[in-house]
Formats: structure tokens, sequence, C-alpha cells
């Protein structure tokens, strides 16, 4: 069914095809539409869900995470200072190895407030053992909702789905919503081999020496490192049902490309008119945009990366004392590469700043015109 | 590729007016994308929304710097912002007003046209006499000047979007369609 409709809905639309049972949110800012749909949709009948309502973040990761521990397929959604709220639990979630899908509309940190887009809210939970999923149209949400509990459930990690906040949060655009019957034989039911059951008693989550758990952070890397080729396997079967493939990353125009720019969510879609426009000027200017943030692509990106002659990287976060996140991640990727290219790394669009044609353009062409990056990093267009 | 931008005052249904064309024009089949200028909304504060038209994908996603037209939903905006910031030369100034187009002579080189869309508003019971909710009647009139979008498809993104009295609000629409004077070839 063909609709027009904003992000924070597509995530809505994304829980209720993969027949969600148990929502648990926090209903104020910095929450979005997410949840008012979903509750709609509990209040209604359409959607057959458990709303609880709880009195903060924290406690809507926990109630999520009961739900999960019982079986039920769980979703939840936030935004910034929420998601900072909830990060205790996150690891939690991890470690109890429960597949939540949650929705993050990457909003800037405060203070000062804000509650335009910026990743450094969900950069900051990069180390919380999370899949990370950067989305960059309102029909990726919608479908990446889908595909994240397809590659969760088979591995028991939890995973963040993340959109930048009004760019798609309350962007509306034209949207096909996947037949129901088709979204069921894709995801079956969920059966979790580990939950709670009277019948079958065990412990969760207790006391573990030095002994055994330094082996369970091991099975986490080990089973996270799974969704690298299930993304593929996950999005190619969800090519086939429904004609739209998702990866680990997506490309363009870059077979012969001699500068390369690496991007995530609403910057890389952005960029894709700018590189046609270069090209007809005759530059060979190609498009990688990270779409699977955690785990990292690397070895992908190693493949896709080395013998450019130029890499840049934008980033709409900061690490603080470093550089931007998708910047140094993939520096670090390329590393022992003995044909690593030069690499770039830009900070731009941070606090809801627009990133428009002609910024992403300035950026390429200051790549092509400097024979090597000085300095770590570039802030683009900072008023002085 | 058409970029319409909109001017309102919070309360008149800008935002919503900007999705009426989005609704309408991809019922017609084509692509969209529309979204307000983010900020904190406050009751009769300048708002701005921005709708993209396309035969194809649409993958820009920064904000419209240089639209090829414009509505303006409130005209006590004129004068008060550079409402013409960016305006492509020959676009659509569509304003509701209840005066004639060649009252706004300082929009030589763009193509002026006016709706009282206000009285028509009022008339329908639209919010109140007061404050008074235009876009779909301002929306009935962009079908029927600009040609962009079908009036049936205008009709029925506005009975979708309308929180309440749908009817009525359709109304407007078709009575602006119906009212509106498509001017003659400006310079």
């Amino acid at each position: 069914m063909q609709k027009v409709m904003m992000g924070n809905h597509a995530l809505s639309w994304g829980a209720k095809l993969s027949r969600a049972e148990v929502i648990a949110a926090y209903p104020i800012t910095p929450q979005t539409e997410v949840v008012e749909l979903l509750s709609n949709m509990c209040a209604d009948g359409s959607l057959k869900a458990e709303f609880i309502k709880v009195e903060s973040e924290h406690s809507a990761m926990a109630a999520s995470m009961g739900a999960a521990a019982a079986g039920a397929r769980t979703f939840t959604a936030t935004s910034s200072q929420g998601l900072a709220l909830m990060h205790e639990v996150l690891h939690w979630a991890t470690g109890a190895r429960l597949p939540i899908v949650m929705g993050n509309i990457n909003r800037a940190m405060a203070p000062p407030w804000s509650i335009w887009t910026e990743q450094t809210d969900s950069i900051a939970q990069r180390d919380t053992g999370w899949i990370q999923i950067y989305t960059s149209s309102i029909q990726e949400i919608m479908d990446s909702v889908i595909q994240a509990y397809k590659v969760a459930e088979q591995i028991y990690i939890p995973t963040m789905l993340v959109l930048d906040s009004f760019v798609l949060s309350h962007t509306n655009e034209n949207c096909d919503i996947p037949d129901q019957d088709k979204v069921d034989a894709y995801l079956p039911r969920f059966e979790n081999a580990y939950r709670l059951n009277t019948d079958k008693p065990a412990a969760f989550g207790g006391l573990t020496g030095p002994d055994w758990y330094y082996e369970l952070r091991y099975k986490i890397e080990r089973d996270i490192q799974k969704a690298i080729p299930l993304f593929t396997e996950t999005g190619k079967e969800f090519g086939e049902m429904f004609g739209r493939e998702y990866g680990l990353v997506e490309t363009y125009k870059l077979d012969d490309a001699d500068v390369v720019l690496v991007a995530s969510a609403s910057i890389a879609s952005t960029a894709r008119p700018v590189i046609d426009a270069m090209r007809k000027e005759g530059h060979k200017v190609g498009l990688v945009r990270i779409r699977v943030f955690r785990p990292f692509p690397s070895e992908l990106l190693r493949k896709l990366l080395a013998g450019r002659k130029k890499v840049l990287v934008i980033d709409r976060n900061i690490s603080f004392g470093m550089s931007g996140a998708f910047y140094a991640e993939t520096k670090a990727a390329l590393y022992n590469e003995k044909k690593a290219p030069p690499m770039w790394g830009y900070i731009a669009g941070l606090g809801g700043r627009d990133v428009p044609l002609n910024v992403i353009r300035d950026m390429i062409e200051q790549t092509i015109a400097e024979e090597h990056p000085e300095g770590d990093i570039v802030w683009i267009g900072v008023k002085r | 590729m058409l970029e319409i931008r909109f001017h309102g005052r919070g309360g008149q249904g800008t935002v919503i007016a900007s999705k009426v064309l989005a609704f309408a024009v991809a019922r017609e089949g084509r692509f969209v994308q529309t979204f307000p200028e983010y900020g904190v909304e406050r009751r009769g504060a300048p708002v701005v929304a921005f709708t993209r038209i396309d035969d194809q994908k649409i993958y820009i996603r920064s904000k419209i710097y240089e639209p090829d037209h414009l509505l303006v939903l409130d005209h006590t905006l004129i004068g008060a912002i550079d409402v013409t910031e960016g305006l492509k030369p020959g676009g659509w100034i569509i304003i509701n007003s209840d005066k004639p187009a060649k009252d706004f002579p300082q929009f030589a080189g763009f193509k002026v046209a006016t709706v009282d869309a206000t009285s028509i508003a009022v008339k329908h019971r639209l919010g109140s006499a007061a404050a008074p909710i235009v876009n779909s009647a301002i929306m009935g009139a962009f079908a029927k000047i600009t040609g962009f979008v079908g009036i049936e498809a205008v009709r029925e993104a506005v009975h979708e979007l309308s929180p309440v009295k749908k009817d009525e609000n359709v109304e407007a629409a078709q009575e602006a369609y119906d009212t509106a004077e498509v001017p003659k070839e400006q310079s």
C-alpha cells in the first residue's frame, strides 16, 4: 500500500508489521510521535501488543528487558537525553542477550538544549554492544525495523535503528507499506530459546567471577560479528520478497571513483545529487554510505576503499578530543592496508545545522585540492 | 524537480498545507518530500514549510533555498520578512489576500495571484473568525492557478489530513478552486 508518511510513523509501522508484542516507552520530550502512533494502534486494536507507559527512559529499557526476557518481541523508541539515561540498561540488555529493537531519533545533546539532529547521542552508545543501523530514507526506516528483528533474534543481540531528527523523523515522503502476509513469511514468530520459564527455572545475570565472565564477553563479540553476513543475507532476501535490497553499506557511482565520500544517514542521501553534478564536470567521485555502524563493516570497507586516491569522511557527530566516529573507525579499518588512501575527516551539521549541496561540494573540492590531509579534522563552515 | 515554499503564521495550517500538496501529488503517482522549518512552534509566529515534487526518487534532504514557487498564507508577512528570498525569477507567488494581484507591484518579475482564503475559511467555519484556518482554501486555489495538481487529488488529501470538519475543509478547497481567477500571463 502506497502512503505518504513521516519517519517517526515509519518506525511505528515497522514495529506493527513486525508484530511487536510489547512496547514500553516514555511519552514526553525528547520522545517523538513514534510511540504516540503505536499507542493509538494498541488502543484501536490494530496492533495486538501491550503498551507500557513508564516514568523514564531508564524504566522504558528496563521494562523492555523484562518483556524480552519473557520471550516477547519488544520495541521502544527514544532520543538524545533519553538514550543517555538508558545507558546503564543498554549494557544490561546486551549482556542478557535480549534481541530488543529500539528506534533512536538522533538529537543533539544538551546543554544548550537542542531538539535538532546530531549523531553524538547514538555514537556515545556504540560500546554497549548494540547493533546500530543508520537509515537514510523513510522507506528504509520501516523496512529496517523488520530486518532488524530478523537479524537480532538469530544472534540474541539488541538493535538500535537510528534516524536524523526532523530531516527524517518529521519529513513526509512516499512509502510502500509491505503486505502483512509477506512480512509474516519473512519474519516468523520469535521463539526465545532462553526465555523465563517456570517449567525450566534458571537464574539470569547472577554474579559471575573471572573464571567465566571473559568467555561471556567473547561470545557477545563472536555473535555480533555474525551480523555481518546476516545483514547481507537477510537484506538480499528482503530484496527478493519486497523489491528493496539492503546491505551493510550502500555504494553510488563507486566503480571507477578516485575520490570517495564516506557518509551516513541523510547527509549520504543529499550527497548523491552532488556526486551527479560533479561527475558531469568530469570528477571521478563516488559514495559509500555506511548503513550498519555496529558491527563495523571493516573488511568490506577495506575492499571498497583500499587503492583509491583519496577518501573523505563526513561526520555529524564529534568524539571530543579525537574526531568524528565514522572517520576514526574508517581510518582504523584501513590502517594495515598497503594501499590505504589518505583520509580527510570533516565535521558538519552538528545541532541540526543544515548540510546543503554546496557544503558537501565544498568538502569534496577541498579534498581534491589538497595534496594531503592537514591535521585530523576540518570543521566546515564554523562562524568566527 | 519542483520546489515550493510555504509562508504562514502558527495556527493557520501552513505545515498541513505543505502536506496537502505532497499527499495530493503522491496520489497522482509522483514522488514528494515535505517538511516544516524545524523550530519551536508558537501561535502567530512566522512558520515556513517546504514541498519537493519530482518524477523520480528524491535524494536531496536539505532545506529549499531557491524555491520555484511560493504560497503566502498571511499577507501581513509581506514586508515583515523577505518572502521572495531565493525565489526563482518567473515563479508563482500565491497570496491569501482580499486585494487583487496588481496591488503587489513589489513582486515584479514573478507571477502573482491572490485568493481570499480567509473569507472562504470563515464562511466554512474553519478555525475561528479571528483566527481562521486557511490552508484548505489556498490549496484549492493553488490547484486551479498553477495546474500542478488536480482538484480531485487535493480534495482527497484535504479529507485525509483534516483532523476535524473534513467535509467543510473539502468544500472550502472546492470553492477556492471554483472561484479563483487564473491571472493572464504577466511579465
